[in-house]
């Protein structure tokens, strides 16, 4: 340093300096160390540090699980070969286009007919901005990410037996509940109900705060007029000129709206995981993985059948057959293994583990999902409703609609068309895909009537019926968790298994990554220390 | 955490086969056996209960000496096996009972005695706390 008498070095300005020297990526990485960005468990630097000392790893899977552990292992030092059942990388992260072939368990297969640059995510479709991992991958790999809108309040919320089936503006439910919710206590509040719980004080403040969070007026009413319709929307809205008075809307009534149960759906977008800002890798979930295999190239092995895991004291030799050419089962070798096999599947190979590991596998079941991606000749929804992007909420089987949030105002788009879990992705599993489809649409149009003279082509898949995945996730409750949690991450001889299953954050990738992030540093630290 | 922050919502609106029990845990609306197998077993056993390949299994259903107890193909049902979900969270008893009538007379079985609803609550698991 100089001789200057020195300032004291503000977090923010530490930051700024290394960000200004260095690039943002090492100003991230200082963040995440400071603690401002990593509330995940997620660690900066990813970087195992080398000394893998040419060690192999036999990787088995090449969802982002797997390919993450390759690409960390790989860099530490060690030699890496992944075994993937699939044409393909990526497992359940994966987008079908226009000229993709998919040949479900049972046999349909659907040859898929979407325009050039459409396209349908089956498994996952968002990232939020809390996935650390997921966020770091794309970084480094160069994928480009655009905004993924969960909550989009021109979208609807619906169902068939309120409001005579029409469907209602996430906008107007919104401010309505909150609306009349305000009024209600603020009336509470005014009638001394409230005196137990608050300070006299502290009751105008209430007040004062629910007539801003409702949009009540100055008797602490939630009435029409054009404080309630600048939250609700107007019947006609301000315009320029002489044309320009706004008409206010009514407000539905407390009793309608909640016996009208809409209110269920717009709580969606305030989960942790949901919240703004979400984003989606431009041209589909499937870039992730396509950037991974390019980095990875000849490590991956595709069409392989893992038929059985052995592991004795100097490694683990794992048999699999080709599933393109057949022939006799081939042997594969490593030192150590990373199995990323979800447990619908891992569960029925014989494997030469403890019984802690192999009861944990046995104790999950695996939950049911089902997408439905359809394509339109025009996007009515944007050009005729105003929505764009966003998801709609509907109480029939289809669940959701959610409207692409890219290619604005382009002429076709694909739709989701139904995202279903519990009963009705049972449903959707149960169905051939043209059922899945036909099923999709008949919901759809009940929102949407352009459905019917606007279709052109879809694609459905229940993730019960893909052969690489049988199931969509895995299903953990408390009881399972402190039973068998443990001895499912635990590295068993020289095998740790990784992926959505082995996370508190099942179902995400980024407990995929975060997993398989785990796993590694564990098993390098016994390499290490071997 | 999927299932709850996207969809815990949804499940609570009425109607369609959404519906749901007081506790919020979601229904299967179909009664018949028939109507049980193929609007949920089918998705894995398929149509013709012969079951499929992938990288691993689904059984067949389809003249599986197994069912021959008919605790056996009722315990499976209602409290899940490996990967196989239990469904005893979401179909009532006799729902049970009539899916596993259905499949032990089906698909060239031919058992002659039958479930009730009664044998199902003898043989169903508790439900987790937390569910």
């Amino acid at each position: 340093m100089t001789g200057t008498p020195r300032a004291a070095m503000t977090r923010r300005s530490l930051l700024r300096m290394i960000g200004t020297v260095a690039g943002g990526s090492v100003m991230y990485q200082a963040m995440a160390k400071l603690a401002i960005a990593g509330e995940s468990d997620f660690r900066v630097p990813v970087s195992l540090g080398g000394g893998g000392k040419g060690a192999s790893v036999l990787i088995l899977g090449a969802g982002l699980a797997g390919l993450s552990a390759a690409y960390e292992l790989r860099n530490a030092g060690y030699r890496v070969q992944i075994l993937e059942y699939n044409d393909r990388p990526g497992g359940r992260t994966w987008t079908l286009y226009g000229g993709d072939t998919y040949t479900e368990l049972g046999g349909a297969t659907q040859h898929v007919q979407f325009d050039k640059g459409l396209y349908f995510n089956p498994g996952p479709w968002r990232i939020p901005h809390n996935h650390h991992a997921l966020l770091h991958y794309c970084q480094v790999l160069n994928v480009a990410l655009e905004p993924f809108t969960q909550v989009n309040y021109d979208a609807y919320v619906h169902s068939t037996t309120a409001f005579g089936g029409t469907p209602q503006r996430y906008r107007t439910v919104h401010a309505d509940f909150n609306g009349h919710v305000a009024e209600l206590l603020a009336k509470c509040a005014n009638q001394g109900a409230l005196d137990a719980a608050v300070t006299r004080e502290d009751r105008e403040i209430l007040l004062a705060a629910m007539r801003q969070w409702g949009a009540l007026d100055k008797n602490y009413e939630y009435t029409k007029g054009l404080m309630t319709s600048g939250r609700r929307g107007y019947d006609t809205d301000p315009g320029g000129g002489l044309t320009s008075v706004p008409v206010p809307s009514d407000p539905i009534a407390l009793g309608e709206l909640l016996h009208s149960r809409l209110w269920a759906s717009i709580a969606a977008g305030h989960g942790y995981d949901l919240q703004s800002t979400l984003f989606q890798p431009v041209g589909g979930m499937m870039m992730i993985a396509r950037a991974f295999a390019r980095e990875l190239g000849n490590v991956i092995r595709y069409n392989c059948k893992v038929t059985e895991i052995r592991q004795s004291e100097s490694g683990v030799t794992v048999a699999y057959t080709d599933t393109k050419t057949g022939g006799p089962p081939r042997e594969a070798h490593g030192e150590w293994c990373v199995c990323t096999i979800p447990a619908s599947i891992l569960g029925q190979i014989p494997m030469t583990v403890g019984a802690p590991m192999q009861n944990a596998i046995n104790a999950l079941s695996y939950g049911a999902s089902a997408k439905v991606g359809l394509q339109f000749k025009r996007r009515f929804w944007e050009q005729d409703e105003s929505i764009y992007g966003g998801i709609t909420y509907t109480d029939q089987v289809n669940s959701v609609i959610g409207y692409p949030n890219s290619g604005y105002m382009s002429q076709k788009g694909v739709l989701l068309g139904a995202y279903a879990f519990g009963p009705n992705a049972f449903a959707f599993t149960a169905m051939s895909p043209e059922e899945r489809i036909a099923t999709a649409l008949e919901c759809g149009a009940k929102i949407h009537p352009q459905y019917p003279a606007e279709f052109e082509t879809g694609a459905a898949v229940a993730w019960h019926r893909v052969p690489s995945a049988m199931g969509c996730a895995a299903t953990w409750d408390n009881a399972l968790r402190a039973e068998h949690y443990d001895n499912l991450c635990a590295i068993d001889g020289r095998i740790v298994l990784a992926g959505e299953h082995a996370s508190r954050i099942p179902a995400w990738q980024e407990g995929a990554l975060l997993s398989s992030l785990d796993a590694v540093r564990r098993l390098h630290q016994r390499v290490a220390s071997a | 955490m999927l299932l709850v922050a996207s969809h815990g919502a949804a499940l609570g609106a009425q109607g369609g086969a959404l519906a749901v029990n007081p506790m919020g845990i979601p229904r299967y609306p179909q009664q018949t056996g028939e109507a049980l197998y193929k609007g949920v077993c089918q998705g894995c056993h398929m149509a013709d209960a012969r079951g499929a390949s992938g990288a691993g299994k689904y059984p067949a259903l389809a003249g599986d000496p197994r069912l021959v107890a008919v605790a056996y193909p009722i315990s499976v049902v209602a409290n899940g096996q490996r990967a196989m979900p239990a469904f005893g969270t979401g179909f009532s008893d006799a729902q049970i009972a009539a899916v596993v009538n259905y499949v032990r007379t089906h698909f060239g079985n031919s058992f002659t005695d039958s479930a009730t609803a009664a044998d199902v609550l003898a043989l169903r698991r508790p439900r987790p706390p937390d569910f």
